[in-house]
């Protein structure tokens, strides 16, 4: 169905005025049927289709190659308890679009705070302005596509009161309190996110995605014979109102409790380089910051990331598959839609232990001749998007857990982390670790608390040598940023066995 | 917006949301405009545009507290109406007897000087020319060494202005300016491709440095070439001054007035206590002119004043604000730092490292953390070896770790150098008897 432009903004922007009359599935050669889905957020950004290609053709007028509208409003909600009491609210609305064209790899992005015509066409000329040869741009059809549906919920956020909500807040905290009699102090709060987003191109793809997320999260603080510790816990899940209930109170609770009172006898090991093995969940990290930013499709081709010249090569043991995924059911790193309205996908970074492919966006999968991955994130409307992980795992591997820690004569268990970082170019990884404990002949023995762990990342992704069947996602509040930008993801892991990091401690 | 357009909307919130049942409110609205230009192979990478408005309004309903935000400032409509619903939901919290609006004799009352924060010129500066000192900057570098495998330079301006009103009685207004030029220079060398950045960045566009950015950025990054990790052990530490904020910060944290009374401190009870070496002297000024962090009232709205923060290691003053003032009985001091001035010792860079036998000049910190309730820390490093007075090896891959408890206690010397590209103005620092894992 090939529909001209003149005759596509005549009956396209009939349609939208009489698109409530027509029946959603009816189908004309003369007529682009826009759906009732994709209606309701036009409505919601109070643009028709006919704004868009306008906003669109200004953005393309001086002569790039391709250009897209990022429209987004978000609300978000924050309700915390401290001292006992759920004593404040927060709320936040936030609402624009921006515009971004590209010439080449080169990017010109603008963005407004309010959709009128008048502002959204000033940015898109000052975007425009990445290129300077001014020619006419006539937008093709408009293809709508139905986003995928990864996180179906009941209740919507913005359904819910602060009435509503509190409950769970206390319930959380009395929680926490009953559990351990040296509790001092709890904090708690819940905070949900809901998010609209409309997406339009110069290649016409209209598309949209309702975005929920909810982290709730606790921190204890216990006292004992003088000593102070505090430990903390939280989920995060693209969930609505629902979620909450008993059991998630109970899980939490119960490991915001264990977090701190691990940290009461715990010690520091001996600095220096020894086996590490990574707990399986939170342990994920480690392919977050060793291997994951590293494989992010605009350092490699800048040259710059340290596996640049890997592709198609051995990294690792052949037991060993690495997978970006942004498709797992409700999870806080899934997406119906990139940012740049692509299709979601589940990748293999490494596959029998070879590297199988780069995290893309748009700019690098052109650059590379790859189908986009669906990689393609931005922080808000405000930024242009980058290559960026959702959900980053290992398949589970052959070994067994306690083969594992059996097979280390001195070293450290870690399984609880709070944040790690990366240098792209030298390689080298860090991550922080809450708690764990010593491994000692082959067993864990006394708990650890609060190193840091360094290794280089090809040298750590090769260290692998073993990897268990017990894999586990896992649903903290991670949040991952780059560029000055962050958004959620999470990730998973089997416990493995690292043969050999720089474990921070005491001097021997 | 203007300054006007800005104080009319505060007031009009603040005056709607007393109206509709809050008993106290505080409004404040920003405006901030940027521009970022990157560039890359000789071409403009990135060219971004940024105007972005805020506003922020806290609720005192019935001893009850809740504050919102918005960017939609435009629909008076819409505005009253997340008004109304937050006071509405308000009532469903639990009553804080501690949460009101700050004491109004501690206010800033008008008539302070002017601290030279913004720069008039701003929007005069021609687009083309901002292109043009990215482009300079690049040209700096390329060329100019065969292991260069890539160059980016970044030009970034921007002006922001914020108007803040309470129901109490505070008016008051801020406007900031910023220029800045970072280079990254990433260079090959085996497999290891290892980047170096340099950056320069001033409140007046005349001050802005704008040249030798790009040399010191490919000199970084050349210097990293052949890095090794060493052997652990316990050895000095010298912090490069543009880094030693980092290793200040948790230090900070804990006296502030929320990690108090939460216990997420290792300074709780301190104050006339010894906290740190004879060396560790920090005077926290607003008034200093084009100081990046002057201002003449703080976020509340509180009558900012200079104060000695720590005298030779011992404990003056907290970082103490309305709230968590109320709850711990103390006096508030303003909840934020300013410029925070760290008293410079007599020695400069070279200096400190000619002092020391054996230990590790740290030039990068990457990752790490602390745990604010006991001090312990460890943060993952890179920088030199120091032998005999002189650097004769580039290292990473290492950590440091201990407790900042003792590591104030082993500060045992404080360059001259103070890096004032900062609101926290630092000077290198030397520590003793630092815990370093490698190899």
């Amino acid at each position: 169905m090939i529909v001209n432009r003149r005759s596509f903004i005549k009956t396209g922007g009939a349609a939208v005025a009489g698109t409530m009359v027509l029946p959603p599935l009816l189908k004309s050669c003369q007529n682009i049927q826009i759906s009732p889905d994709v209606k309701s957020y036009l409505d919601h950004f109070e643009v028709t289709p006919e704004i868009l290609q306008k906003v669109i053709a200004e953005a393309m007028s001086k002569g790039g190659d391709y250009a897209d509208l990022f429209f987004e409003h978000k609300i978000s909600n924050t309700l915390a308890l401290e001292d006992g009491k759920v004593n404040r609210a927060y709320s936040n609305v936030d609402y624009g679009m921006g515009v971004r064209v590209l010439k080449g790899d080169q990017t010109g992005f603008a963005y407004t705070e309010t959709t009128s015509l008048k502002d959204m066409l000033k940015v898109a000329k000052t975007a425009a302005s990445i290129a300077s040869d001014p020619v006419t741009f006539n937008p093709g059809e408009i293809l709508e596509k139905a986003p995928a549906d990864y996180y179906k919920i009941s209740r919507k956020w913005e359904t819910v009161s602060v009435e509503d909500k509190v409950p769970y807040v206390q319930k959380l905290n009395d929680r926490v309190h009953e559990l351990d009699e040296k509790v001092t102090k709890v904090s708690v709060s819940l905070a949900d996110e809901t998010s609209y987003v409309l997406f339009y191109n110069s290649e016409g793809r209209l598309t949209y995605d309702y975005r929920p997320l909810a982290s709730f999260r606790v921190r204890s603080v216990m006292e004992k014979d003088g000593q102070i510790e505090n430990g903390a816990s939280a989920r995060s899940y693209r969930k609505g109102f629902e979620w909450l209930g008993d059991d998630l109170i109970e899980e939490i609770a119960q490991e915001a409790v264990d977090n701190t009172n691990i940290l009461f006898g715990a010690t520091k090991p001996i600095a220096g380089e020894m086996p590490v093995v990574l707990g399986a969940g939170g342990s994920g990290i480690l392919l977050h910051e060793a291997m994951g930013h590293a494989f992010e499709a605009d350092f490699n081709r800048k040259e710059t990331s340290i596996f640049s010249d890997k592709l198609g090569k051995s990294v690792s043991k052949d037991f060993i598959n690495i997978i970006e995924d942004g498709t797992m059911e409700n999870n806080r790193g899934s997406i119906n839609i990139d940012d740049e309205g692509n299709d979601v996908k589940k990748t293999y970074l490494v596959k029998d232990g070879v590297l199988e492919s780069y995290i893309h966006d748009r700019i690098s999968a052109n650059y590379y001749g790859v189908e986009p991955t669906g990689n393609g994130r931005r922080q808000s409307f405000r930024n242009v998007p980058l290559p960026r992980m959702r959900i980053t795992y290992m398949e589970p591997g052959p070994h067994s857990r306690d083969d594992i820690i059996q097979n280390v004569d001195y070293g450290v268990y870690v399984d609880n982390f709070s944040n790690g970082q990366v240098n792209i170019g030298a390689g080298d990884f860090t991550f922080f670790v809450k708690s764990g404990y010593l491994i000692e002949s082959g067993k864990l023995t006394q708990p650890i608390k609060d190193i840091n762990i360094i290794g280089n990342g090809p040298q750590a992704l090769a260290d692998i040598t073993m990897a268990a069947g017990d894999y586990k996602t896992d649903n903290g509040t991670w949040m991952c940023g780059k560029g000055g930008q962050s958004v959620p993801v999470s990730m998973g892991l089997p416990t493995v066995l690292v043969k050999k990091l720089t474990v921070g401690g005491k001097s021997a | 917006m203007t300054k006007d357009e800005k104080y009319s909307i505060a007031k009009w919130a603040m005056a709607h949301a007393l109206k509709s049942g809050a008993q106290g409110a505080s409004v404040s609205i920003s405006n901030n405009n940027s521009s970022r230009i990157e560039v890359r192979d000789e071409k403009i990478d990135k060219l971004e545009e940024s105007s972005r408005n805020s506003m922020r309004i806290a609720l005192y309903v019935d001893k009850k507290y809740s504050s919102i935000s918005t960017n939609r400032l435009s629909n008076k409509e819409e505005l009253g109406r997340f008004i109304e619903e937050a006071i509405a939901g308000a009532k469903y919290l639990s009553e804080d007897e501690f949460r009101t609006l700050p004491d109004p004799e501690l206010y800033y009352q008008g008539g302070g000087k002017d601290l030279k924060t913004f720069d008039r010129d701003f929007a005069t500066i021609d687009p083309q020319q901002k292109i043009k000192y990215a482009f300079d900057l690049e040209k700096e570098v390329l060329g100019k060494d065969d292991r260069i495998i890539s160059v980016s330079t970044t030009y970034s301006d921007g002006m922001s202005g914020s108007v803040m009103v309470t129901s109490n009685g505070f008016e008051g207004d801020t406007e900031n300016t910023y220029y800045s030029l970072v280079a990254s220079v990433s260079v090959k060398s085996g497999d290891a491709r290892p980047q170096g950045h340099w950056w320069e960045s001033s409140i007046y566009h005349k001050n802005l440095i704008k040249t030798g950015i790009g040399h010191m950025a490919l000199k970084h990054a050349l210097d990293k070439l052949g890095q090794e990790k060493i052997k652990s052990g316990k050895m000095p530490m010298i912090v490069e001054n543009r880094l030693a904020g980092q290793t200040l910060q948790p230090l900070i944290s804990a006296l502030n007035g929320y990690a108090i009374q939460q216990k997420n401190s290792f300074l709780i009870d301190k104050e006339g206590e010894k906290i740190g070496s004879d060396l560790l002297t920090l005077v926290d000024d607003p008034f200093i002119l084009s100081g990046r962090g002057s201002r003449l009232f703080d976020r509340e709205g509180l009558a900012t004043k200079k104060r000695n923060i720590i005298e030779a290691g011992v404990l003056k003053s907290y970082f103490i604000d309305t709230y968590y003032g109320k709850k711990l009985e103390m006096k508030p001091t303003s909840g934020d730092t300013t410029n925070l001035l760290f008293q410079p010792g007599e020695n400069d860079l070279e200096g400190l490292i000619a002092s020391i036998d054996r230990g590790i000049y740290v030039t990068g910190i990457n990752g790490g953390n602390s745990n604010g309730t006991t001090g312990d820390f460890s943060y993952g490093i890179e920088g030199f070896l120091v032998e005999n007075g002189k650097l004769t090896q580039p290292v990473s891959e290492m950590n440091i770790t201990g407790n900042f408890k003792e590591l104030w206690n082993n500060l045992v010397a404080v360059g001259n150098d103070v890096y004032t590209g900062s609101s926290w103005r630092i000077p290198s620092l030397v520590f003793d008897k630092v815990d370093f894992s490698g190899i």
